[in-house]
């Protein structure tokens, strides 16, 4: 039973792990584009939580709404601004100013919250739990998010292949060059991929500030793990992606039982297994 | 007959290295244009330039009276010009009727729809759902100039429509070239096949080396004339 307790936790933990990895893998789907910046665009959504509902008071729901679309925004400006330039046949100049911005990021969350490390209190909803059948119980916020996940991966799905939207999106997947000769401008259609990777990232950045604690510091050991979670599910499947994040959380749900000091170290395990006997991914889809 | 393309002493380059020469093109409205050449010749280069994807300098394009030289791609596309690119260029992961379906984003009043491209080619509605890479070569070209016409353009560009089809499938392409134009879409197409080329068109341009080296009708002109503006006078000699 005890067991069976801790794959339910591993599963629900994965919920958060897809959540982180849906935006990193959107951006590279699309535009061929690491974000190593994305760990701490996270961390960032988790402050913009933390202003919303301990300094302004907000409820955590209004709070996730207004994270959501603010950093949706400033993600499509920074997109067209910034990333564009440096989107090129070449990989490593986004590589560079996305370590850049990572690092920037940092510091100026240390600058502004100190290195303290912070929690956003959920009104109870983060200690409430729903009681299942003997000793099983799950938390109602792991819940939430696994939930979320799900809802989050479904809505993309759904943009991805029965909108005009999304068949832009993955056209420019596909061939970016050609897509201007279909009278779309690339830079826009970019700049709306990362908006929507934007809101993603904000979704998972306030699960994360209610879950755990958190200081301007852990951004790159999400990135870490979102990376773990796209290449165990494999790229180009976003139901994979739900996937890996499930594997990663069980199997550091799993070590975490064995020692606490093993927790980490088990999802890098699997993720190093998964690596040696399917290099793409589990659910990768075959290129066609 | 108003000019709707022409281009004055369009020059292009990548880097240091120069592809056209100053070259002088017209289309009048509702004209079939052939351009030929050798590999080589520039031919490809002078249709990105036209279509925006190969930015030149200067003033030295001019579609419906406005200059489009150093507009972006889709700015160009939404005047009116569409184009049909080498390869095909099919988007793999989107059915037959996505690819259709996104050459009409930057859609313009007109003629050409879904129903009207299936009407063109029969063979695309039964397919409508395959991926692109299950088509035939012949197939994918339907899909290319379908995707191309959905725009409703004022002018396509098609570049090698016959690369890599079998002469029966090239026929049947090319039999569309008259129903096209009918429905008021000008045409410029480049062609090795230059049989063919000239069998649709109402005016030819040889290019050689980045530079035009004939023009004329195709009933005025001699096979040795056409023979040596596409090899260059040495071989023909």
């Amino acid at each position: 039973m005890e067991m069976i307790n801790v794959i339910l936790q591993g599963v629900l933990l994965g919920g958060l792990y897809a959540l982180f990895a849906a935006g990193l893998s959107l951006m590279f789907g699309v535009m061929r584009f690491i974000n190593i910046a994305h760990g701490d665009f996270i961390v960032v959504a988790a402050y913009l939580m933390l202003v919303a509902v301990l300094f302004l008071g907000l409820n955590p729901i209004i709070g996730i709404l207004l994270v959501v679309v603010l950093m949706a925004a400033v993600g499509y400006a920074g997109q067209r601004i910034l990333l564009n330039r440096v989107l090129d046949d070449d990989i490593l100049p986004p590589v560079l100013v996305t370590f850049g911005l990572s690092i920037i990021i940092q510091n100026s969350l240390l600058e502004t919250f100190s290195a303290d490390s912070q929690r956003v209190p959920a009104s109870g909803f983060d200690t409430a739990s729903l009681s299942l059948s003997g000793d099983l119980a799950v938390g109602l916020l792991p819940l939430a998010m696994f939930l979320a996940a799900i809802g989050v991966i479904g809505v993309l799905q759904f943009v991805f292949y029965n909108t005009a939207l999304g068949r832009l999106l993955r056209a420019t997947s596909d061939d970016p060059e050609i897509v201007p000769l279909m009278g779309a401008n690339n830079g826009h259609v970019f700049a709306l991929a990362t908006a929507i990777a934007s809101g993603v990232v904000a979704i998972a950045g306030t699960m994360l500030a209610m879950k755990t604690n958190f200081d301007p510091t852990i951004g790159p050991s999400r990135l870490l793990f979102a990376f773990e979670a796209v290449i165990i599910g494999g790229m180009g499947n976003i139901w994979g992606t739900l996937a890996g994040g499930i594997i990663l959380g069980v199997a550091q749900a799993i070590g975490a039982q064995i020692d606490a000091g093993y927790q980490i170290l088990a999802g890098h395990l699997a993720f190093l297994a998964v690596l040696i006997v399917r290099p793409s991914g589990l659910f990768a889809k075959a290129k066609g | 007959m108003t000019k709707l393309l022409e281009t004055q002493d369009l020059k292009a380059f990548y880097g240091d290295f120069q592809a056209l020469f100053g070259v002088d093109i017209a289309v009048d409205e509702g004209e079939t244009v052939a351009i030929i050449g050798a590999n080589g010749a520039g031919k490809s280069t002078l249709l990105r330039s036209l279509t925006g994807l190969h930015p030149v300098p200067g003033q030295s394009i001019g579609f419906c009276g406005t200059a489009i030289s150093g507009l972006a791609a889709n700015r160009i596309h939404q005047l009116g010009l569409a184009m049909v690119p080498e390869g095909r260029r099919l988007f793999p992961s989107l059915s037959v009727e996505e690819n259709l379906k996104i050459g009409a984003s930057g859609r313009r009043k007109g003629p050409w729809s879904l129903d009207e491209v299936y009407r063109l080619f029969p063979a695309l509605l039964e397919r409508k759902r395959h991926g692109g890479s299950e088509l035939s070569g012949g197939q994918q070209q339907m899909v290319a100039i379908g995707r191309a016409l959905m725009s409703n353009p004022k002018l396509l560009l098609c570049d090698e429509l016959s690369l890599g089809l079998a002469p029966k499938i090239v026929r049947e392409i090319y039999a569309a070239v008259p129903l096209i134009r009918e429905r008021g879409t000008s045409l410029v197409v480049i062609e090795q096949d230059i049989a063919q080329a000239l069998k649709v068109a109402d005016r030819v341009y040889c290019l050689q080396e980045g530079r035009v080296s004939l023009e004329g009708e195709p009933a005025d002109l001699t096979r040795d004339e056409i023979a040596k503006a596409y090899l260059g006078t040495e071989e023909a000699a």
